[in-house]
C-alpha cells in the first residue's frame, strides 16, 4: 500500500515560489490501477518521481508498506527503486549502445548474479512482450512501439511490485498506444502489479480503477 | 562475453572511438616521447662507459664540420680529407704520436639493409711506408704508452675488437671483419664468402657484440673500400694513439698546425659532449613529463567532461532504474583507468618502437625494449587519466535523476 501524506514540493525560481505539488494526500492500495491526469504543469511528473524516491519533497511523506521513503539512506533508496519500482517513461530512455536484451538486464546488474541466468530472465521478459526475435537489436533498429515494449521489459526486470509510467503512450500512435495500455492492464490484472499511470488521454484513464486529477499541484478529485 | 558493467564501459568507449582517441592522443604521444628518450639515453649511458673501455685511440682527426655529438658515428658519412695527412703526421715527427689508424666509413645498402662499411689501413702497411721507415721507427716495438697493450691471443674476445678500433695488424684485400649484428643479419660465419658492391670477400673474423654501432660495421682494407666507393685517396678520420703527457703539452695544437681543415679533439672531449647531451636529454624528459601530465590530464578531463555531459540523461535513467551513485561512480572511474591503461600501453609501444627502429639511425645505438618502462608508462598514464577525470566523475555521480523528465 502506498500512503501519500500532505505531500508538498515547492520550487523557488527568481524569488518566486512555485508549488509543483501542494498538500497532496492519497492512499493507493496494492494491486490497483491508478491514472493521474491534469493539465500540463499541474505536477503529475513531480508526483510520480516523488513516489519513486527521486525527488526530495519539501513537506509531507511517502509511505510504502509503512516505510517512509525519505527516511531511507541514498543507497537504500536506490535499492528500493531497483527492487520495488519499475519506471516507464515517455521518452523510453533506452541506452543507445546496448542491445534490447542488454537494456533489459541493466536493472539486474546492481543485484549481481550469474550472467547467463540474468540473460535468460531478460530473454523471457522480451518473450512475454513479443520481442523474442528482436533481442539482439539496438534501439535505433527497433520501431517506436518496440522500443517502448523494451522499456517496459526493463521496468519489469527485477519483478517490481509497482509500475510507475509517465505518459508511456505520449509518443505513440493510437493503435500502438492501445497495445501498450493492454500490456499495462495485463500486468495489473494477471500479475497483480500496482500500476500508476500519468496520462493525458481519456481512453487511458478509462481503463484505470482510480483517476486522480491534479490542478496547479493540488488534488481536485 | 557475459554482459556486465565492463561490457557497458567497453561498448560505450568503442562506440565513440573518434573522440576517445583524440582524448587519449596527448597521453599516448607524451608517454611515447618519454619512453623513447629514456630508452635512448639509458643505452647511450651504458655505451659511453663501454666505449671508453674499448677505445684504443684517444685523439680523433675529423674533417672540419663533422659533428662530434656521438663518437661512434662521428666518422660515418662525414666529409673526407686526404689520406696523405697520415704521412704528414709521420714525417712531422711530432713527439707523442704512438700509433694511428686512418679510416673511411660510409653507410651502404646490402640486400636493402643498411650497414656501415669501414676501411682501415693495417699497421703493417703503415709501417712499411718508406717515410715511416726513414723515421727510424721500424723495428722498434710499437708499445702503446697510454692505450691498453695489444692482444695477441687468437680467440675472438673484446680485446680483438679493441684491436680493430686500435689498429689491425694485417688485412688482405679480399678479407673482411664483420660486426655481430651483421653476422646475424646475413647469417655469415668465418670462412663465408660475402659480396659487397659486386666484389666478393671472405669473412675472416667475427667481432663480439658491443651494443654499439660497431656491431653494424664491416671492416675491410682502406684502399679496397676507397675504390669500391669511388673516393680514392680520401679518409673520413684518423684515430691517433697519443701519449697522455704529450697531449697535455699541446700535441693537439701541433697536429692542428700541420692538418688544415680538420677538427682535432680528444676522445675525452667527445665523450664528455655526449654525456652532456645525455644530461640535457634527462632534463628535457623531466620538463616533458610535467608538460605531459598537465596537457594529458587536461585533454582526458576534457573528453570525460564532454562524455558525462552527453550522457546526463543516460545516467539519470540508470539512477531511476535503481543504480546507486556508487555504480555510476565506479563505471566512470573504471573507464578512466581503462583509458589510462590503453594510453600507457600504447605510448610504451609507440615510444619503444620509435627508439628501436630509429635509434640506430639517429643515435647510432642498438636499443633493446625495456619492459620496466611499460609498468612506469601504465602507472603514469593511469594517474594522469584519474587526475584529469576526477571532477567529471564527481559531477556524474551527482546528476539529478529528475533530468529524465526533460524531453530528448
Ligand atoms: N526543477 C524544477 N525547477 C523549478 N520548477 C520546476 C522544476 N520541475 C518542475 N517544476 C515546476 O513544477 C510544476 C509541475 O511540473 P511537472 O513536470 O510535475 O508537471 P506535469 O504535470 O508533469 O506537466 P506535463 O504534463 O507538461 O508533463 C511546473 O510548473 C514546473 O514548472
Ligand atoms: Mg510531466
Amino acid at each position: 500500500m502506498i500512503d501519500i501524506r500532505k505531500l508538498t514540493k515547492t520550487y523557488t525560481r527568481s524569488q518566486q515560489q512555485v508549488h509543483a505539488l501542494y498538500d497532496v494526500s492519497i492512499k493507493i492500495e496494492a494491486g490497483s490501477f491508478a491514472a493521474v491526469t491534469g493539465p500540463s504543469g499541474s505536477g503529475k511528473t513531480t508526483l510520480l518521481l516523488s513516489l519513486g524516491g527521486l525527488i526530495q519533497p519539501s513537506k509531507g511523506a511517502v509511505n510504502f508498506n509503512g516505510q517512509n521513503l525519505y527516511s531511507l539512506s541514498p543507497s537504500q533508496l536506490a535499492s528500493f527503486r531497483n527492487r520495488t519500482i519499475g519506471f516507464v517513461l515517455q521518452t523510453f530512455n533506452l541506452v543507445p549502445y546496448l542491445t534490447a536484451v542488454e537494456n533489459v538486464m541493466l536493472p539486474m546488474l546492481p543485484l549481481g548474479g550469474n550472467g547467463a541466468d540474468l540473460k535468460k530472465q531478460a530473454v523471457n521478459l522480451l518473450d512475454r512482450l513479443g520481442l523474442s526475435d528482436r533481442k539482439d537489436f539496438f534501439p535505433r533498429e527497433l520501431s517506436i512501439g518496440q522500443q517502448q515494449r523494451v522499456a517496459i521489459a526493463r521496468a519489469l526486470a527485477n519483478e517490481p511490485d509497482v509500475i510507475l509510467a509517465d505518459e508511456p503512450t505520449g509518443n505513440l500512435d493510437p493503435a500502438l498506444a492501445e497495445e501498450i495500455l493492454d500490456v499495462l492492464e495485463d500486468l495489473n490484472k494477471n500479475r497483480s502489479k500496482t500500476v500508476i499511470l500519468v496520462t493525458h488521454s481519456p481512453q487511458a484513464s478509462a481503463r484505470a480503477g482510480i483517476v486522480l486529477k491534479l490542478r496547479e499541484g493540488m488534488l481536485v478529485s | 562475453m557475459v554482459f556486465s558493467f565492463r561490457t557497458i564501459i567497453l561498448r560505450e568507449i568503442v562506440q565513440r572511438k573518434g573522440r576517445m582517441i583524440s582524448g587519449l592522443m596527448a597521453i599516448t604521444l607524451g608517454i611515447a616521447v618519454i619512453v623513447a628518450i629514456q630508452s635512448v639515453t639509458s643505452v647511450s649511458r651504458q655505451v659511453v662507459a663501454k666505449k671508453l673501455d674499448l677505445l684504443g685511440a684517444n685523439i680523433m682527426v675529423l674533417p672540419q664540420g663533422a659533428t662530434i655529438d656521438d663518437y661512434y658515428t662521428a666518422d660515418v658519412d662525414a666529409p673526407t680529407f686526404p689520406e696523405e695527412y697520415v704521412e704528414r703526421i709521420v714525417t712531422s715527427m711530432i713527439p707523442g704520436v704512438d700509433n694511428m689508424s686512418p679510416k673511411l666509413s660510409r653507410r651502404i645498402k646490402i640486400d636493402g639493409s643498411s650497414v656501415i662499411l669501414t676501411g682501415i689501413l693495417p699497421m703493417k702497411e703503415l709501417a712499411s711506408k718508406p717515410i715511416w721507415q726513414a723515421s727510424g721507427l721500424i723495428g722498434a716495438e710499437l708499445e702503446l704508452a697510454c692505450a691498453p697493450s695489444e692482444n695477441k691471443e687468437s680467440s675472438l674476445t673484446e680485446a680483438d675488437l679493441k684491436a680493430v678500433r686500435k689498429i689491425v695488424d694485417s688485412l688482405r684485400n679480399d678479407e673482411i671483419w664483420v660486426g655481430s649484428s651483421i653476422a646475424e643479419r646475413f647469417n655469415v660465419k668465418t670462412g663465408s664468402i660475402f659480396p659487397i658492391e659486386g666484389q666478393t670477400f671472405e669473412v675472416t673474423h667475427m667481432l663480439p657484440e658491443t651494443g654499439t654501432i660497431d656491431d653494424n660495421r664491416i671492416f675491410a682494407h682502406l684502399h679496397v673500400v676507397q675504390k669500391l666507393l669511388g673516393i680514392e685517396g680520401q679518409v673520413s678520420n684518423i684515430e691517433i694513439m697519443g701519449c697522455c703527457s704529450e697531449i697535455s703539452d699541446g700535441l693537439l695544437g701541433k697536429l692542428r698546425n700541420i692538418l688544415p681543415d680538420t677538427r682535432i679533439t680528444t676522445i675525452g672531449h667527445i665523450v664528455n659532449t655526449q654525456l652532456e647531451t645525455n644530461r640535457l636529454m634527462a632534463k628535457v624528459a623531466l620538463v616533458l613529463l610535467v608538460i605531459i601530465i598537465l596537457v594529458g590530464s587536461f585533454s582526458i578531463g576534457n573528453y570525460m567532461w564532454a562524455n558525462v555531459e552527453e550522457r546526463r540523461k543516460e545516467i539519470g535513467t540508470l539512477i531511476t532504474i535503481g543504480w546507486g551513485r556508487r555504480h555510476i561512480y565506479w563505471m566512470f572511474f573504471a573507464k578512466a583507468v581503462m583509458l589510462g591503461l590503453a594510453g600507457g600501453i600504447l605510448g610504451y609501444l609507440v615510444g619503444t618502437s620509435a627508439a628501436v627502429i630509429l635509434g640506430p639511425y639517429l643515435a647510432g645505438l642498438n636499443i633493446d625494449p625495456v619492459l620496466n618502462y611499460l609498468w612506469w608508462s601504465i602507472l603514469v598514464a593511469v594517474m594522469i587519466a584519474l587526475a584529469g577525470s576526477w571532477y567529471p566523475i564527481y559531477r556524474a555521480a551527482r546528476i539529478d535523476p529528475a533530468i529524465i523528465m526533460q524531453e530528448i
